[in-house]
This record gives C-alpha cells, sequence and structure tokens, in this order.
C-alpha cells in the first residue's frame, strides 16, 4: 500500500476535525434544546408547585386577599376544548377521509389539502378575530359558544391532516379484500379502513385537543373570560390560559403564585395528552402485527 | 354447492347505491367547509378593514405613526416589528433547529434517539402563553441585568443608521424585540427541528451510501451531497417557521413592550401586528375606526401568512413530488 | 378415478375459437378422464384497456364450472388484467376499460347495467399476498355474510363461520382461537383465512391470483390439496405463474402472450402436445 503523502495526511485531519466539530456542534445544539425544557419545566414547577393547594379547585377567581382560586377557569376551560374538540374533530375526520379516500388527486382534493395546510399554521389570533366578527358581534356579546367555535376552527385542520396522514398508511390490500368481497365504496371505508386507523385518528385528536387547550388569543376575542362562576354558554365563559394571562402581567402576589398554579396545570395537561396520544398511535402498530 | 348467493338472479341494480351517493356528498361538503372558511376570513378581515383603508389609503402600510388619541393609523411600525423579530427569530432559531435535526437523524446514539425526539416535540406542545410568562419573568430581567448593557458596551462602535436607529445603543428594560424575538426563537426551535428532521430522514439511502462509498465523512455527505438535494425542502422547513412566527401572539405580547412606534434600536420596545391586535381590542368599539385598523391589520397579517405558508408547501411539496 | 358426468365430454377435437396458430401436426391426445361440466362463464371478444395502453386482445374463452382453470404466461402477459375483469375489479382502476361480454348465468356482467357489487357477490376473489382485515379471525369471516345480511342470528353466523373455515381446511387449527387476530397467523393460514371469507358468502367462482406465491411449499402444498377439494362444487379460476402449479392443480389451461390468448385446452394436452409453437416454447422454457 503506497504511502500517504504529508499533504494529504494533513488534509484528511482537518476534514476529520471539521467533521468532529460539526458532529460536536450539533450535539450542542440538541443540547441547548434539552436545556430550554428543562428551565421552562424547571421554572414552572417551582413557581407553581407552592401554589398548587386545593382552593385552587375548589374556589373561584376572586380578588387578591379573598382566597380565590381557578376552578371556573379550569371548568370553563374544559367546557370550551370539549365542545370545540366535538365539533372540529368529526369535521375534521371527514375532511381527512374525503381527502384520503374519494378526492384523492383530483383538483378539488388538491385545493382543500392546499386550504387546510394554510389554515394549519394560520395565526390563532386571526381565527378569533375572525369569529369575533361572525359569531360575538352580530349575536350582540362574547361567549363560551364563539369560544368553543374558534377552538374548533384550529382543531379541524390538525385533525384533518393527521386523519389524512394515517389513512394513507392503511394497505390497499385491505380495501381490495372488502371490494372483491362486494362491499360498497363507503361500507369499505366505514368497516374496514377507519377501524384499522382508528389508533391513528385517536392520536389525531389528541394532539388537536392538547393544541387548543393551551390557546389563548383566539379566546380573547370570543369568550373573553369570566371572574365569576358561569357554565352559562351564552355569556362569557372563563378559561385558564386567559385567566394566566390576566393574573401574571397584575400586581398582586396572590394573582400571580395562582397564574404560575395554572401555566402549570396547563403544560402539565398539555404534555399528558401529548404523551397518551403517542400510546395511542402504539397501539395501532400492535393491532396490525397481531 | 351453490347456495342463496350464487343462485340468486343478477339484478340489474341501480348503479349508484343511496349510501354511497350521501356518503360522497357528505364528504365534499366537509371539504367545500374548509374552503369556505379561508375565504370568508379573507373576506371578513378584508370588509371589516375597509374603513381603514378608505380613511388612510396606502398610508395605513406606510405610516409610521399611530395614535389613537388623533386617530392616526399608519401600521409601519407593527408591520417593521413583526417582520424584524420573526426574521431575527429565525437567525437564531434555524442553525440550532438544523444542528438538532442533524444530530437525530446522523450522529445521535439510537438509545438516545427516541426520547430526545420526544423532548423536541414535548417543547413544541408548550403553550405559547407559557413561553410569555418565562420570557416576562425569566428572560427579560436577565436580559436587562446581564444581556443588554454587555450588548451596548461591546457594539458601541457600530454606527447609527442616520439618525434614528442604533443597534444595540438603548436602555437596558429587557423587553424589547431583542427578547421577543429569542423568545420567537426558542418556540419555533422545535418545529424547524422536526421538520428538518423529516426531510433529512426522507432522503433515500442510497445517496448518503454513494457518498460514504466515496470516502466522505459524515458533514460531507450532508454538506455535498443531501443537503443539495433536498435543499427546497429545507428551505421549506424554513418559510413553515417564519409563517409560525409572524403569528405569534402571546409569547410576544408579554416581552415585547409594546409600544407602537418605529423602533430607534435592535432593543426597543415595539409592538407586532399580532400583539396591537391583541392589545388594543379591549378598547376597539364595534364600528369605528379602531376597530376597523385591528381588522386592517389582521387582513394585511393574513395576506402575508398566506403567502409564506403557500411559499413554504410549494417547496416542501416540490420534493416530495419528484 | 372419477366416474364420468352425464353430460358429453366437450370434445378438443375441433379447435375452438381460442385456437390460434399452426397446429403441431401430432396426433390429438385423448382427453382426460375427468370432465368438467358445463361452461360457467363465457369470455366474448374481451378487449381491455388502462387509458390509451391496450391489455387485452380479443380474448374468447369458456370457463367450465366444476374445475380449476388456469391462466399462464410470462409477466405482464394481461392473465391478471382478464382474471380482475371476471369480477369487475378493474372498475376500481381509474381510465381502466373493458369492452366485450362476459357472459354468467345468461347474464352479460360486464355490462354497465349491471351493478359490480352485485358480481362481486357471486365471483370471490383471493390475492397474491394473504391479506386478512386487521380483526379477528370469526370477524374476518363474518364480514361478508355481515355485509350482505346473509344470516338472520348469531347462531347462525355462528354456524356460518364454522362451515367456511372446514371448507377452508382450517377450522380444528384456529377453533380454539376464533378471536384472535387474523394477522397472527402464519402465512398459509392466512391464505387459508382469506379463502374462508370469501367461501363464506358461497361464490358460485373463486378467483385466485398467484395465490401461492407468498408462501412456502408446504403452505403451497395445502392450499393446492384444498383447491382440489373445492373445485368439486366451486369453479376455481387461478393465475399462476408457475407451470407445474397449473399441471397439478387445474383441468383446463389457457396460455396468455402480450395480451393474446393463445392457445387453451385440457391441461394434460397443453402440456403433453400443445398445438402452437409460442406454448411449446413457453412450456419447455425458452422464455418468460
Amino acid at each position: 500500500m503506497k504511502q500517504l503523502s504529508p499533504a494529504t495526511r494533513a488534509r484528511y485531519f482537518r476534514r476529520q476535525l471539521v467533521d468532529r466539530l460539526m458532529g460536536g456542534l450539533c450535539m450542542l445544539a440538541a443540547g441547548i434544546g434539552l436545556v430550554l425544557l428543562g428551565l421552562i419545566l424547571w421554572m414552572l414547577f417551582s413557581n407553581g408547585l407552592g401554589g398548587l393547594k386545593l382552593s385552587v379547585f375548589t374556589n373561584s377567581m376572586a380578588q387578591p386577599g379573598a382566597d380565590g382560586g381557578l376552578a371556573n377557569a379550569i371548568v370553563g376551560s374544559l367546557i370550551q376544548v370539549g365542545l370545540g374538540a366535538m365539533i372540529g374533530a368529526p369535521l375534521g375526520m371527514m375532511v381527512g377521509v374525503y381527502l384520503s379516500e374519494v378526492g384523492k388527486e383530483s383538483t378539488f382534493a388538491s385545493v382543500v389539502r392546499f386550504v387546510n395546510d394554510i389554515l394549519l399554521s394560520a395565526p390563532s389570533v386571526l381565527i378569533g378575530l375572525f369569529v369575533y366578527q361572525i359569531a360575538v358581534e352580530p349575536f350582540g356579546g362574547f361567549s363560551g359558544i364563539a369560544g368553543s367555535i374558534s377552538l374548533a376552527l384550529i382543531a379541524m385542520p390538525i385533525v384533518a391532516r393527521t386523519t389524512e396522514d394515517i389513512l394513507r398508511l392503511v394497505p390497499q390490500a385491505y380495501r381490495d379484500g372488502a371490494v372483491a368481497l362486494g362491499s360498497r365504496e363507503n361500507e369499505v371505508v366505514r368497516k374496514v379502513v377507519l377501524p384499522a386507523a382508528f389508533g391513528g385518528i385517536l392520536t389525531g385528536v389528541l394532539l388537536a385537543v392538547a393544541r387548543i387547550a393551551g390557546e389563548t388569543a383566539p379566546l380573547l376575542f370570543t369568550s373573553l373570560g369570566n371572574t365569576n362562576w358561569s357554565t352559562d354558554m351564552t355569556q362569557p365563559m372563563a378559561s385558564l390560559p386567559i385567566a394566566i394571562y390576566r393574573y401574571a402581567g397584575s400586581a398582586y402576589d396572590e394573582w400571580v403564585s395562582l397564574a404560575w398554579t395554572g401555566a402549570m396545570l396547563i403544560t402539565v395537561g398539555v404534555l399528558v395528552l401529548n404523551i397518551l396520544s403517542r400510546f395511542s398511535h402504539a397501539a395501532v402498530a400492535g393491532k396490525t402485527e397481531g | 354447492m351453490s347456495t342463496p348467493t350464487a343462485s340468486r338472479p343478477m339484478i340489474g341494480a341501480r348503479r349508484m347505491h343511496v349510501g354511497d351517493t350521501a356518503f360522497r356528498i357528505s364528504l365534499h361538503v366537509a371539504g367545500a367547509i374548509v374552503v369556505i372558511v379561508l375565504v370568508s376570513i379573507l373576506a371578513i378581515m378584508f370588509l371589516g378593514g375597509r374603513l381603514a383603508f378608505e380613511t388612510f389609503g396606502l398610508d395605513f402600510i406606510w405610516g409610521s405613526e399611530w395614535n389613537p388619541v388623533t386617530q392616526v393609523y399608519g401600521a409601519l411600525p407593527a408591520i417593521t416589528g413583526t417582520l424584524v423579530t420573526a426574521l431575527l427569530a429565525l437567525l437564531i432559531a434555524w442553525p440550532i433547529g438544523f444542528g438538532i435535526a442533524f444530530f437525530l437523524t446522523e450522529t445521535c446514539p439510537s438509545k438516545l434517539r427516541g426520547p430526545l425526539g420526544v423532548a423536541i416535540e414535548l417543547l413544541a406542545a408548550v403553550p405559547s402563553i407559557v413561553y410569555g410568562m418565562w420570557g416576562f419573568f425569566v428572560l427579560a430581567p436577565f436580559m436587562s441585568e446581564y444581556v443588554q448593557p454587555w450588548l451596548t458596551a461591546t457594539f458601541i462602535w457600530i454606527p447609527p443608521v442616520g439618525d434614528s436607529f442604533f443597534w444595540f445603543t438603548a436602555p437596558p428594560i429587557g423587553v424589547g424585540m431583542l427578547t421577543a424575538s429569542l423568545i420567537l426563537a426558542i418556540m419555533i426551535l422545535p418545529f424547524i427541528a422536526a421538520t428538518t428532521r423529516d426531510v433529512l430522514l426522507s432522503t433515500p439511502q442510497l445517496l448518503k451510501d454513494g457518498a460514504y462509498a466515496m470516502g466522505a465523512t459524515r458533514w460531507e455527505a450532508l454538506t455535498g451531497v443531501v443537503i443539495p438535494a433536498v435543499r427546497g425542502s429545507l428551505f421549506g422547513a424554513v418559510f413553515l417557521g417564519l409563517g409560525r412566527a409572524l403569528g405569534e401572539t402571546m409569547a410576544v405580547v408579554f416581552v415585547i413592550g409594546n409600544a407602537i412606534r418605529m423602533p430607534d434600536s435592535l432593543m426597543a420596545p415595539s409592538a407586532t401586528i399580532a400583539s396591537v391586535v391583541a392589545n388594543s381590542f379591549p378598547e376597539a368599539e364595534p364600528g369605528t375606526l379602531d376597530l376597523a385598523v385591528l381588522l386592517g391589520l389582521g387582513f394585511i397579517l393574513f395576506v402575508v401568512s398566506f403567502g409564506v405558508l403557500a411559499i413554504a408547501r410549494l417547496l416542501l411539496h416540490q420534493e416530495r413530488m419528484s | 378415478m372419477a366416474p364420468m358426468t352425464q353430460e358429453a365430454p366437450k370434445s378438443t377435437r375441433e379447435p375452438t375459437r381460442s385456437n390460434r396458430g399452426v397446429p403441431m401436426g401430432a396426433p390429438l391426445v385423448a382427453q382426460s378422464s375427468i370432465a368438467p361440466a358445463a361452461t360457467r362463464i363465457a369470455l366474448q371478444d374481451i378487449n381491455a384497456f388502462y387509458s390509451e395502453k391496450q391489455a387485452l386482445f380479443d380474448v374468447n374463452l369458456e370457463i367450465p364450472d366444476n374445475a380449476v382453470t388456469a391462466f399462464i404466461g410470462a409477466s405482464g402477459c394481461g392473465k391478471s388484467t382478464l382474471l380482475r375483469c371476471l369480477n369487475r375489479m378493474n372498475d376500481t382502476i381509474p381510465g381502466a376499460r373493458v369492452e366485450g361480454r362476459i357472459l354468467m348465468d345468461g347474464t352479460d356482467i360486464n355490462s354497465a347495467d349491471i351493478d359490480p357489487v352485485q358480481v362481486r357477490t357471486r365471483i370471490g376473489m383471493v390475492f397474491q399476498k394473504p391479506n386478512p382485515f386487521p380483526m379477528s379471525i370469526y370477524e374476518n369471516i363474518a364480514y361478508g355474510p355481515r355485509t350482505h345480511k346473509l344470516v338472520s342470528s348469531k347462531a347462525d353466523l355462528d354456524e356460518l363461520v364454522e362451515s367456511s373455515l372446514r371448507r377452508a381446511a382450517l377450522w380444528d387449527e384456529v377453533k380454539d382461537r376464533l378471536g384472535k387476530p387474523g394477522l397472527g397467523l402464519s402465512g398459509g393460514q392466512q391464505q387459508r383465512l382469506v379463502i374462508a371469507r370469501a367461501l363464506a358468502v358461497s361464490p358460485a367462482v373463486i378467483l385466485m391470483d398467484e395465490p401461492c406465491s407468498a408462501l412456502d411449499p408446504i403452505a403451497t402444498a395445502h392450499i393446492e390439496a384444498l383447491i382440489d377439494q373445492l373445485r368439486k362444487h366451486t369453479c376455481i379460476v387461478i393465475v399462476t405463474h408457475s407451470m407445474a402449479q397449473a399441471a397439478r392443480v387445474s383441468q383446463i389451461t389457457g396460455f396468455f402472450h402480450m395480451g393474446k390468448l393463445i392457445e387453451s385446452g385440457p391441461t394434460d394436452q397443453i402440456f403433453t402436445m400443445p398445438k402452437v409453437e409460442q406454448t411449446q416454447d413457453y412450456i419447455t422454457g425458452r422464455f418468460g
């Protein structure tokens, strides 16, 4: 074997050095990401845990010194997120089924797909402003319903996209088998394709719920928030993100402490939903591998 | 042994079964709703903001004075704030996000790959209001006490632009464009990392094998072969991050300082379209110019976002097709 | 040896309309003593197109009942396309067009007036790669009967599931685990499951598209034995790229090349004394 010239050897070492250096920088980048996550979670828990007491869940928002809690905000969030998901998820699923099973590559389907992707990343503050114009102003006031609608509009594109993606992964062999047994198009989808994709669709729904649970801006324009206990959907309704928003910038320590606790609760809820959605996805993998 | 089905005479049944027709129609309606929503948003924003455009004409976009008291509204400060914070955020987030993506796909030991991927996605799941709080309570004081004075001192030698823009020379308030850019960067970071990772994962192994077979190092294979092949998609990921950064509200509203005027330094308190809309909304009465300008701002933001997101999609899909 | 059937055996003395090309010149061999019954499906002047590309040219063929008809030929010769014409599966492919008449029980099932769904309840299909649904074994078999409302009670359904699995020679192996996922079975078992699923709707005809190509030799032997059982009561059409399999399993064979039916006739005769030179070339391995 021919001996490498000093120049070649030098070049080789330099290239290795660059490779190692870049690899190291990338590891640094990953480290930064992890450190950030850790910092945020640590900050949330160190500030929020202290204020975590029963009254947070049992008492509604109140003036400082009146032992207020976040009960009405938590309940208001649950109601609006629930309703928003109940409206947005089925609609999103239908869009996903349309794109994957019926429309496929047609022109209309391409347009719907494009528009859906735009809506997916559209600024949520604009969704809020839009729903304000159509559901608040004409009806004379802020309401829980308007809040739910705005959340539904955010959830729908997410569910549509994840549904379409998961349906495309269902093997064509299943559809062929069902067609060969004399199934109609809607039977193939309802009885074979959708059940096969169930886990993945659930993942999408959970991810959408996690996303809308943390949204503040759209609610600012639609349900406004409410310092009193109210489950009336036609009136302004409290929500956890809005309560946090109002309390965090305030001058009262008690309120700021509640803001931290609320922020901690929301983050934990959202992260738990995210992790749950992973298990849902794993469940579908298990089924197909028998 | 022919049993019932086979011996039943074949009826010339209707071609399209009722169940299928209802199925198809309802699905098409769902698709149509999606399109109608988008068109409605554009239309409502435009119609609602018409008063603003009529009152100020093009000066609505170019005007640099935003004064609710005198009812003079020019969107330039908000537009400037939006663009500068988004671009700065991108500048900071992109190399780090890319580094994370490269690490995840190439050099990371396989045991860590899963957990690290999960960690990045959890970072993306954190609600934006939490980022806002973190920025307000942790980052802003940090900036004001350590970073900003240091920046002012270090970069004092940069000549100002005209007599209105002083780069890093500003009172160390803590909140302002720079802090907002940092928060935005952290928010779009996991997003860019995830999208870039997906792009890198989708490059055919064949391409990389070819480079390795010629003795390339990992970095050389990446820069020499993989990146040129997926350049379009990588730009697509960048535009996607930009689209997100442009519209972000809650994280920004806490740390941008909410001063609706042209910034005189990179650290100046400023405003973005989203923050102006969120902050000015409570005082805006329906039917007034105050509300119309917010809707007009919303229209501008939507049009810009639409354009950016459309470009992103085009770039990402182009590669997918080929 | 099975007894002769009542009907006079179809003579292969006269060249059928599907025979083409120059006769070999050798004396015709006496046909097999197991004579297939009447024609189940008659294909007349079939031309098939995928958009602009023509895949089948003027195919004329009669497929007998209670027998196995095999389609053989090189890759891309159109045998799978023809098979899929029989149960209108080509309808699901955009741009596919089938012209000609496919007569079954006096009806042209290729006609636009006939609902393909009706056709598919009478003509079942087994695919190359076993494709049980991601459901339990029981649910797989029950799918067809449930969809077409063939039974009215749970007891009847249980009975139908059991008889279908018995007919597919799978019952003994799975009777204790009907609730387990169908995908948990071995390849050969999955294919028998799919056959049982097809049998559950009692079709007159079963189409099989290279049913053993994804299976090992033992599983293949099981399936072939099953096919031999099934053909006593059902018309079976099988596409196979293995000539040996066609010789083992079928009574009638059709040889295809480039979209045309080159020759068809009793399997014995095709494999020992083919009339057309091209058939001879394929069988001796000169091409394909």
